[in-house]
């Protein structure tokens, strides 16, 4: 710059990469992280328009306090065998994340993902939505699959991409698609099931029926164009949908900064949108569920989408191909304020005297001999890339509902292949 | 082209419930090129409303009303926009049937207007058909009259797999012959222009033989076909000029059997050469029809540069360009 400019006084410019709070190796604190009482959050009536509980976007809503006691207006006031059902889910969820984790060790799958931590936000859901609510999941919402009580051994066996695999060894493993049980086929590409879970539910609401839909993005997912797309069609045409923000605080080694955590909160991004958005403790069961409870309500009664950022953290590496230590300090596991969810509903039932240690550790005893048995019985049916795959033939099938000749010509020309290769 | 449109939508927005149409600008005022005109009245605001100006959100949209059970015709204004619902054309409508396993589907036509000649610059005139052909799980449907588009238009709607259905807008009001410095014709007495009220389907995936010839054949679609078919005329060439109407699926046969037959083949379409459809479709008819051939393959497409607003006739492959073409086909290239 000429130095006799009269611009020359302006401050250098700096530009801001934001920084986890702590890398591997050094101590992990969340002692800045505001953390509300569990009971402080105010519930608005269900039909209250989004201006008037702004506030709820930057509060956390938490029903489960330290102790276990359910607390506030947020408490959902479940029946104890509803609790229990709850924490099985959450149990057989964590014990079959653990079964296909090994497996993925031991070379039986090329890639697993498990929720460790995370459980509560699917469960917690699963069990507030009516059984034919329809779901748009991002990849590590398995355990709302195991809530409505789908198959585990046909989960198993899209794992395998095995002869029994439904999907036929199409997609990648734990992108279930299940239309049985309303859930739809997963992705693998991040948010552009947000736009499509609203499409749905503007459908829904066009054709009277009186099903909503149900979405879920990570945080970093949040910063795509298909997240602001699906807010902007679900506000400005109502739909009955809602829309979950699982922010786990980390998108593979990208802390919750880079999507914007620094300045605000995830559920803050649906005000522009005039959605009416919560802010959800999401290691919390009964807060999850009471929020979709309230957001369904919402959506049943033509009053609109609902955004949840459900607050939690992604105990385990993003999949079984990174290694969490390189990017991020191990001590965060154990220092994340908000606890265990699995623990958490252990300990509210045995606060109201509904449960023991000595079920609990039955419990997690019967859900892995469980898994194990399925898992035995899954893979009956072949283990990925050990000759149990599908037909060769069918790689062609699907692509179109009838196959054009190019298809035809490349099918044969695969098939001429694998028969000279003696396969 | 543009009444064409209009009758298709009707035709079926009325024979089946689950149609909807969707889009900027498609509801109240019609549509910017008044394809949708009047239907919003007629049917009502669940079955044909205006969107938000978000293309990735009209996709990703019409692809969850697809699960849901409709059948969704979303408009993109002009092809140029297309882009940021590539992600969810190419990613899910694309691969949703062969994902699930059959479970879900897209049954989704996107209808776009795409192609110059009508000075709308860079922005307002691309012909991106090469990028949707080039991904697996799409049909692209191009008509070239009116009578093709009403009836391609229905096939699309009524077929189970995602459509993308380009409208060459240059012909929406008559047949452009390629003299732009000529007054413009209207489809008025074009035997094409003649479109039946009632509902009729043109079969995706066949070809149209627009004329007869034993002397080259010329590969065309949309707005090509007459620039083509005038300059086939004006140079008394006895050309054989393929419509190709469907580029995926793809008529081969027909291609096959003319180009077999004239021993010269001449591929003609406005968008940038490199990586067009018309490399796929020179090395298939080279692969298939290598032993028949007198000449070499030849190409007449745009240039690889951004559409040129004011150049844009210099950029058009017009009768000049094509004319060339041909003639060197009949050249004696050996040493």
């Amino acid at each position: 710059m000429n130095p006799s400019s009269p611009l020359a006084n302006r401050p250098a410019l700096r530009l801001h990469v934001p920084e986890p709070p702590a890398r591997p190796g050094e101590e992990a604190s969340f002692a800045d992280l505001a953390i509300p009482e569990a009971g402080a959050a105010c519930q608005p009536a269900s039909d209250a328009p989004p201006a008037e509980f702004r506030e709820l976007a930057y509060a956390l809503i938490r029903v489960l306090d330290d102790e276990g006691r359910a607390v506030g207006p947020w408490n959902p006031r479940l029946d104890p065998d509803r609790l229990r059902a709850m924490l099985r889910a959450m149990v057989l969820t964590r014990a079959f994340d653990d079964v296909m984790f090994r497996a993925q060790r031991q070379g039986k799958t090329s890639f697993y993902m498990k929720s460790l931590g995370e459980e509560a936000v699917s469960i917690g859901a699963a069990f507030a939505l009516a059984g034919d609510d329809m779901l748009f999941p991002s990849y590590r919402q398995q355990g709302l699959l195991i809530a409505r009580g789908w198959s585990i051994e046909d989960m198993m066996n899209q794992i395998y991409g095995n002869r029994a695999d439904r999907l036929m060894g199409r997609q990648l493993p734990i992108m279930y698609s299940v239309k049985e049980a309303s859930f739809f086929s997963i992705s693998g590409n991040l948010a552009t099931q947000f736009p499509q879970a609203v499409g749905w539910a503007m459908a829904s609401a066009a054709k009277g029926d009186t099903r909503i839909a149900a979405t879920w993005c990570g945080e970093g997912s949040t910063a795509e164009g298909d997240f602001h797309s699906a807010c902007t069609f679900a506000s400005v045409y109502r739909a009955p949908v809602i829309l979950n923000v699982v922010n786990n605080q980390w998108a593979i080694s990208a802390f919750s900064g880079f999507a914007g955590a620094e300045a605000t909160t995830f559920a803050a991004r649906g005000i522009g949108y005039g959605i009416a958005s919560l802010r959800v403790d999401g290691n919390d069961a009964l807060a999850v569920f009471a929020a979709t409870q309230w957001a369904a309500d919402r959506a049943r009664t033509n009053h609109g989408p609902t955004l949840i950022e459900h607050f939690t953290y992604r105990a385990e590496g993003h999949s079984t191909s990174d290694d969490p230590g390189a990017y991020r300090s191990s001590a965060e596991a154990r220092a994340w304020p908000l606890g265990d969810p699995v623990a958490r509903l252990a300990q509210h039932l045995v606060a109201i005297g509904e449960w023991s240690e000595g079920q609990q550790a039955e419990l997690e005893r019967e859900c892995a001999a469980q898994i194990r048995a399925t898992q035995k019985a899954a893979e009956a049916n072949g283990v990925f890339g050990h000759g149990f795959n599908q037909p060769f033939a069918t790689m062609f099938e699907g692509v179109f509902e009838q196959m054009p000749w190019h298809l035809a010509e490349q099918q044969r020309q695969m098939l001429d292949e694998q028969k000279a290769a003696g396969l | 082209m543009i009444g064409a449109i209009n009758s298709a939508l009707d035709v079926m927005l009325a024979r089946d419930a689950s149609v909807v149409v969707m889009g900027e600008d498609v509801g109240f005022f019609g549509g910017v090129f008044r394809a949708t005109a009047g239907l919003q009245k007629r049917y009502g605001t669940h079955r044909i409303f205006d969107t938000p100006i978000t293309e990735c959100g009209i996709i990703g949209v019409a692809i969850g009303m697809g699960a849901y059970g409709l059948r969704p015709v979303p408009e993109i204004q002009f092809a140029d926009y297309i882009y940021p619902a590539l992600d969810q054309l190419v990613s899910e409508a694309a691969r949703l049937r062969y994902r699930s396993a059959g479970e879900f589907t897209a049954p989704i036509t996107v209808r776009s207007p795409f192609g110059g000649g009508i000075f709308g610059g860079q922005t307002h005139s691309q012909s991106p058909e090469g990028i949707f052909t080039h991904c697996s799980g799409l049909k692209t449907v191009i008509p070239s009259t009116p009578y093709d588009a009403k009836g391609l238009l229905i096939a699309a709607i009524e077929d189970n797999d995602p459509v993308i259905f380009f409208e060459p807008k240059r012909i929406y009001n008559g047949p452009f012959h390629g003299h732009y410095d000529r007054p413009a014709t209207s489809w008025a007495g074009h035997p094409q222009a003649q479109v039946p009220t009632g509902h009729y389907r043109i079969a995706l995936g066949k070809a149209a033989v627009v004329r007869e010839g034993m002397d080259l054949t010329i590969l065309c679609y949309g707005a090509m076909v007459h620039v083509v078919a005038n300059t086939v005329a004006e140079m008394a060439i006895d050309a054989e000029i393929i419509d190709l109407r469907t580029l995926i699926p793809l008529d081969i046969a027909t291609i096959e059997a003319s180009v077999k037959k004239t021993g010269r083949c001449l591929i003609v379409h406005e968008a940038t050469r490199t990586s067009g459809f018309g490399a796929e479709l020179s090395a298939l008819v080279q692969e298939r029809c290598f032993y028949h051939l007198e000449a070499p393959v030849g190409r007449v497409t745009g240039f690889d540069t951004p559409y040129p607003y004011s150049l844009e006739w210099a950029y058009f492959p017009g009768p000049v360009r094509i004319r060339s073409a041909i003639e060197a086909l009949f050249e004696d290239l050996r040493p």
